[in-house]
């Protein structure tokens, strides 16, 4: 056999076994691709869906095409000339076919409270208008229509975009000089919610961090039969509805309660004391359904550290809490962020408990979003909520698969 | 965990305090359990101890009550349909991603595993919009299909690890020995992540059994679940019903749990991991 034959033979053996890792990992993607293509269907389309509502502006532009055409053309500097008006009336008159005037004030009521009823009265108004003037018609009929502010706002709303929703969800709205400012103070609500929920899901992994650690540490420390048996005492609430959870603090927070009878028992008040319905509540329930999560994962980083460290530390000098502190707890680390970035993520997102434990003022984003959505049927605020927190969640999400290792979840 | 002999009085001291803390954060995670399980058995239509006396009209009120039964059927029919779903996805996605040569696997398993880690009212007012505009809302579909993507990211997370940590020199072995792929998978792999897989099962399924706010933003009253109609009972006017079915519910995770700890003694067995 010659030199060449042999290397022809090596080159086809290495293309044949390139040709069969190709093929290896297309059977690999083939694979996983059915739940990818799942996942994006019917999880990442619904959340796109949910972002774009957040700038989504179709209700002027949809029931007044003529004005939005005309507000086009407009300088903004004056009150709009009669073209602008006549267009408005035609407008409205087919919106009040439609039934559309109901959406249109809806939609101004966002941005101007009070107007939804004027603009109610304008639509029955412009039906009777059959010619020229329509400003004159329009001004005597309410000085809103007179005023500048009223036809930015009309103008801004009939974009098919907006920035309305997203800047309302952190109290800021557009001023009637064309900048950036911030709501009223009686109408600030959002920026007060997303510290809340902020100071909450903190609290509440302060909390879990607290109670997990030190019962980690004995549950990884203590021989597995008899950690075995107290480790049920952790999983069965895991395993356990959150709504019986939920449920059972409800029961023992309530005013008549056992918690309160054993207050009173011990002492320690003199008086019932208001434990549902409270943030106080809400912070309990919640860090007693979270701590498991905080905790297994520290358990089972501690699991892997060897005794011999601290043991070490000890022969050579240090003491119990010295060891401890500089030898063991640093390697517990990995364990700590993962279990606390974990909670403080799911955290943020807590509707059920906060709903059914908390007072008005303990409820967390999701509350407000769920609210904008079935009660307030506002879906571009409601989309604009969801679409900061998604946001808030999905950056701590990235700092966590890159301090962690999404791989290394571990769940019971 | 046992002291040195030669511990000095602090530590002896300080020992005490720390498994007495231990001690009081068990009861913390344990309490509400069996606090509410006796309510269940009240003979009056209270929450507060002590219970004037004993009864089983609770019971008898949440098997009698059509309601109560639908919406344990509801919850479990979805249940099933959604653990099936999600295995089948899962266990494949998870065959795929334990490749070791599988490309950017850490940033696919990010993408699989988003669905557990978005807040689910987001999830929930997304599939709202979503599902509106492919008439899927108010239906069963609509809620498997929702439930199987929430629960799915709990098996692949699982089954890749059970995976990952398994034995190739078994594969290699069954190979050699002359056994088709096929035939390798089916007798040596697949019994051997058996257990994990069905523990996994088991969580896919309370997964969805206890999922309850995207059922209620996208499920009509005909849909009405389990945990729907717990929530609904809790918000309204909250009754020993309601402790009742809550201690059902907490049997049945006590057996699950029971099931799963099996499982995994089984699976430690198998691969000779405890003798």
């Amino acid at each position: 056999m010659s030199v060449s034959a042999i290397s022809d033979d090596r080159s086809t053996l290495k293309s044949r076994l390139r040709r069969a890792e190709r093929v290896q990992r297309l059977r690999a993607i083939g694979l996983v691709l059915p739940l990818f293509l799942f996942i994006l269907v019917v999880f990442v389309t619904p959340i796109i869906i949910l972002m774009t509502r957040a700038v989504d502006n179709p209700e002027i532009a949809d029931s007044l095409p003529l004005t939005s055409a005309a507000l086009a053309n407009w300088d903004r500097e004056d009150v709009p000339g009669e073209d602008v008006f006549a267009a408005f009336a035609v407008d409205l008159v087919a919106a009040q076919k439609n039934k559309a005037t109901g959406l249109i004030g809806k939609r101004l009521n966002y941005e101007m409270p009070g107007t939804r009823s004027k603009v109610l009265q304008a639509g029955r108004a412009a039906e009777k208008m059959t010619a020229a003037p329509y400003k004159d018609a329009f001004l005597k009929l309410d000085p809103l229509w007179g005023k500048i502010e009223t036809w930015k706002v009309l103008e801004r709303a009939s974009h098919r975009n907006t920035t309305f929703y997203l800047l309302k969800a952190v109290d800021l709205q557009w001023s009637a000089n064309d900048e950036i400012v911030n709501v009223a103070p009686d109408q600030a609500l959002f920026r007060d919610v997303f510290v809340r929920t902020l100071g909450i899901s903190t609290l509440v992994t302060f909390a879990t961090l607290l109670l997990g650690f030190p019962l980690a540490y004995m549950l990884a420390t203590l021989p597995p039969k008899h950690s075995n048996i107290l480790m049920i005492l952790v999983l069965l609430p895991f395993w356990t509805s959150l709504l019986v959870r939920t449920t059972a603090w409800v029961v023992l927070l309530q005013t008549e309660g056992p918690i309160n009878d054993l207050l009173l028992f011990l002492g320690l008040t003199d008086e019932r004391l208001q434990l549902i319905f409270s943030r106080f509540g809400t912070i309990v329930a919640m860090t007693h359904i979270q701590l498991p999560f905080t905790l297994l994962p520290i358990y089972s980083v501690m699991r892997t550290i060897s005794p011999n460290y601290v043991r070490a530390a000890r022969s050579l000098g240090a003491g119990p809490f010295h060891a401890f502190w500089t030898i063991y707890f640093p390697q517990t680390m990995p364990g700590i962020a993962a279990g606390c970035l974990l909670t403080f993520i799911l955290s943020l997102g807590y509707y059920i408990t906060p709903a059914l434990v908390g007072g008005p003022t303990d409820q967390m984003i999701s509350y407000f979003v769920a609210l904008y959505t079935n009660k307030e049927l506002n879906w571009g605020q409601a989309s604009a909520l969801g679409a900061i927190l998604l946001m808030a969640t999905l950056v701590l999400y990235a700092v966590y698969n890159r301090l962690v290792g999404i791989d290394k979840m571990k769940l019971g | 965990m046992a002291l040195p002999p030669y511990a000095s009085p602090l530590e002896r001291l300080w020992r005490v305090a720390f498994i007495l803390l231990c001690a009081l954060v068990l009861l913390f995670l344990i309490s509400p359990i069996p606090a509410i399980m006796p309510l269940s058995f009240n003979a009056e239509p209270y929450f507060t101890y002590p219970m004037p006396g004993l009864s089983m009209k609770w019971y008898a009120d949440f098997f009698q009550d059509p309601r109560w039964l639908d919406s344990v059927r509801a919850s479990v029919f979805i249940a099933v349909c959604t653990t099936g779903l999600s295995m089948v996805f899962g266990t494949l996605a998870a065959l795929g991603l334990s490749r070791s040569n599988f490309p950017h696997r850490a940033l696919v398993m990010a993408f699989l595993i988003s669905p557990m880690i978005v807040p689910v009212v987001i999830t929930a007012v997304g599939m709202y919009f979503f599902f509106a505009t492919l008439g899927f809302n108010n239906t069963y579909f609509g809620i498997i299909l929702a439930h199987t993507a929430l629960a799915t990211p709990f098996v692949v997370i699982t089954v890749t690890a059970t995976l990952i940590g398994f034995d190739q020199s078994l594969i290699r072995a069954g190979a050699s020995l002359g056994a088709p792929p096929m035939t390798v998978f089916r007798k040596v792999t697949f019994p051997l992540i058996l257990p994990g897989i069905i523990s996994r099962a088991l969580f896919a399924f309370i997964t969805s059994f206890d999922e309850v706010v995207v059922v209620l933003f996208i499920a009509s009253p005909d849909q009405r679940t389990l945990p729907k109609q717990m929530f609904s009972g809790i918000r309204e006017q909250i009754s020993p019903t309601i402790a009742a079915a809550a201690t059902l519910l907490i049997i049945s995770a006590a057996l699950m749990l029971v099931a799963v700890e099996l499982l995994r003694r089984r699976s430690e067995r198998l691969r000779g991991i405890s003798s």
